[in-house]
């Protein structure tokens, strides 16, 4: 085995040029190949990242009516309530890190002295809504606990409030008229730097949309003080690791759904989880078939290259015919015979598919560099490839080495 | 008695025809005897040597080689009776161009499993035996055809025949590397070696103990 693999060698280096030639179509197929997986995989993670934003892993459960989310313009609609003990049922979940409940209205009325407030949003949240949306005061305060047990008319707003309805003035100590209720401004919030909006379809920008009109926060304890009514909320809640946030969510919206069965006035109310991982795999999806058509490509190179193997490995039979018979006549057995070619070409392309993976390494770094998109070494890619390939030596080498096994050793050695 | 030949025939078939080349041959050697095979061009020494080397089969016949009926023999058997029992010297030499007088002669031991060290030191003393220590890291066209020739002789021995085997060995010599191979056959013949050469050459033939004719496929014993 050893001695079949240092002939091998030998063979392929005393016609280094030859060999190089011969694999050049598994070098050109075994690094195309291992160019696109790398940038697929890097792609992939990169649409992970984009979509899952900073490792927050925040799930949205939202109300839908049918198939569309549950807006609330009057009060004569009866929603589902949570109950204090389901929100403590969700609490508990295992994979629940953080939970916040809120209400929402997206069309509400709101005044600054004269100035109307048009498109954006009034929520009525929790004490750890800020913590679990991720939000951070940018100026002023947060709500604190006495806000809750007072029903203090307080209220917060982000910056694009901030921009719509205060020019240039200080916000800090205003007050704002939500449904003809004053409500004095405590503190401006912001996202963080590093979120990144997630859009990949006209819904989305609509609502990154309204979200950019800005959002008005009251404490949940004022929210019949304005609305009259107890209505459905809302939940953010934070998953503890990227990999459960599917199935947090689908517990949390299991747990809600149960209570509104028992409320059926109207049946067709449903909470849904946002399942970002399922967006990101369908993008995975996607851009992984896109690639899958290239590596298909690739492949005919690695068939040409298998060819080009058969035919060289077809012609050092010839050229090697007296050697051969030689070896029969002093004793080889036929089955060595095909072992020392198959290794051969086994070796050729081995080797091709080595300097191939090499190729391929250095081609997707390239590739990174010109468009911005990350590539990832696929460990299981590249040994994949070398096997592969050793295996393309194996059945293209197969012939000729069948070949070489039956001679005939007097004709072989009569050969000239 | 390491060859006993009888009846044997041999023909070729040539498209539609068949091409007798042996006829009735029966031939047989003693252990430790040295036996010459000389005829015109075309009488069938090679065939019949070629049968002898279990390289072919006889059409029809019965061929025992030390004892053993080649006719009931499967191909791999054939190889491993090559190996084991038959060393080869051919006219034209055929030693591997690309490797070392060393490598060349360690060959069969190879496809005999011999283990690495022991195939090196066979091998060396193999090249001693045929007086070419001081050549062992040569290549074949770093040689002499004389020194090739003995090269190839090392080869056929390393793995102790009782047959040699040789196809008009000094064909491709001048008389006086011819006459060193003679001395050689002549040595290990003493040593117990049974030799079995072809040649056209009377003087050549002179150097064995029992010379046999052949004439279109027939043998003639002449004493
Ligand atoms: N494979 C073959 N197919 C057909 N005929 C063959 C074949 N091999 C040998 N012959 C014929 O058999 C006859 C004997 O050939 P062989 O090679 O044995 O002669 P030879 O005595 O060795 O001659 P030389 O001294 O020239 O080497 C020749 O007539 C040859 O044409
Ligand atoms: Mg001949």
């Amino acid at each position: 085995m050893f001695e079949n693999l240092r002939l091998a060698v030998q063979g392929i280096w005393s016609h280094k040029m030859r060999s190089f030639l011969t694999m050049l179509g598994i070098i050109i197929g075994i690094a195309s190949i291992i160019a696109i997986v790398s940038t697929i995989q890097g792609t992939s993670e990169q649409i992970k990242e984009d979509l899952i934003g900073a490792g927050r892993n925040t799930v949205s459960i939202t109300l839908y009516d049918g198939d569309s989310e549950a807006y609330f313009y009057d009060n004569s609609t009866v929603a589902p309530v949570i109950s204090e003990d389901q929100k403590k049922k969700v609490r508990r979940l295992e994979n629940v890190v953080d939970a916040t409940f809120y209400y929402s209205r997206s069309y509400s009325t709101v005044y600054y002295l004269n100035d109307s407030f048009m498109g954006g949003t009034v929520l009525g949240v929790d004490g750890s809504y800020l913590d679990t949306a991720g939000y951070v005061i940018q100026t002023g305060r947060g709500f604190v606990q006495r806000d809750y047990d007072r029903f203090c008319k307080v209220a917060l707003v982000d910056t694009n409030v901030v921009q719509s309805l205060f020019l240039g003035e200080n916000p800090l100590g205003k007050v704002l008229e939500i449904e003809q209720q004053p409500f004095t401004i405590v503190g401006i919030i912001t996202e963080p730097d590093d979120y990144l909006p997630k859009m990949e379809n006209l819904s989305d920008y609509e609502e990154y949309f309204t979200d950019s009109m800005g959002k008005i926060l009251i404490p949940d304890k004022c929210w019949p003080i304005c609305y009259k009514f107890d209505e459905a909320q809302n939940v953010i809640i934070r998953a503890d690791s990227t990999d459960n946030m599917s199935s947090a969510g689908k517990s949390v919206a299991d747990i809600l759904n149960a209570n509104i069965k028992n409320q059926s006035q109207r049946t067709n109310y449903s909470y849904k989880a946002d399942d970002i991982m399922e967006r990101v795999r369908n993008m995975q999806r996607l851009s992984e078939s896109t690639s899958q058509q290239l590596i298909w490509i690739a492949s005919i190179s690695l068939l040409v290259g298998g060819i080009g193997v058969m035919n060289i490995m077809l012609v050092s039979v010839t050229e090697r015919t007296k050697e051969i018979g030689l070896k029969k006549a002093i004793g080889a057995r036929k089955k060595t015979i095909l072992w020392q070619f198959l290794t051969e070409a086994s070796m050729l392309t081995s080797i091709g598919g080595l300097i191939g993976v090499l190729s391929g390494i250095g081609l997707s770094q390239v590739v990174s560099r010109l468009t911005g998109t990350p590539a990832a070494i696929s460990v299981p890619a590249i040994v994949g490839s070398v096997v592969f390939s050793m295996l393309i030596g194996v059945i293209f080498g197969l012939m000729p080495s069948v070949k070489a096994a039956n001679l005939n050793p007097i004709d072989a050695l009569r050969s000239e | 008695m390491i060859l006993d030949m009888r009846g044997i025939n041999k023909s070729y078939v040539q498209g539609k025809m068949e091409v007798p080349v042996l006829h009735d041959v029966s031939f047989s050697m003693e252990e430790g005897e040295y036996v010459a095979i000389m005829g015109p061009s075309g009488s069938g020494k090679s065939t019949l040597m070629n049968i002898i080397g279990c390289l072919d089969k006889p059409s029809s016949g019965n061929f025992f080689l030390d004892g053993q009926d080649i006719s009931r023999c499967s191909e791999n058997q054939m190889s491993d009776l090559r190996l084991h029992k038959i060393g080869f010297v051919f006219q034209s030499f055929h030693l591997l161009p690309r490797q070392s007088a060393l490598v060349n002669v360690e060959m069969p031991l190879g496809y005999a499993h011999v283990p690495k060290k022991e195939r090196r030191e066979r091998a060396l003393r193999a090249l001693d035996r045929v007086g070419l220590s001081d050549r062992v890291n040569f290549r074949p066209n770093q040689l002499s055809g004389g020194q090739m020739q003995r090269v190839a002789i090392a080869r056929a021995i390393v793995n102790n025949p009782k047959l040699l085997l040789a196809d008009e060995p000094t064909g491709a010599l001048d008389s006086k590397s011819g006459a060193q191979v003679m001395e050689l056959f002549q040595k290990l013949n003493e040593e117990g070696v049974s030799v079995l050469m072809i040649t056209h050459d009377a003087d050549i033939a002179a150097h064995a103990k029992r010379v046999v004719m052949i004439r279109d496929g027939m043998l003639l014993e002449k004493e």
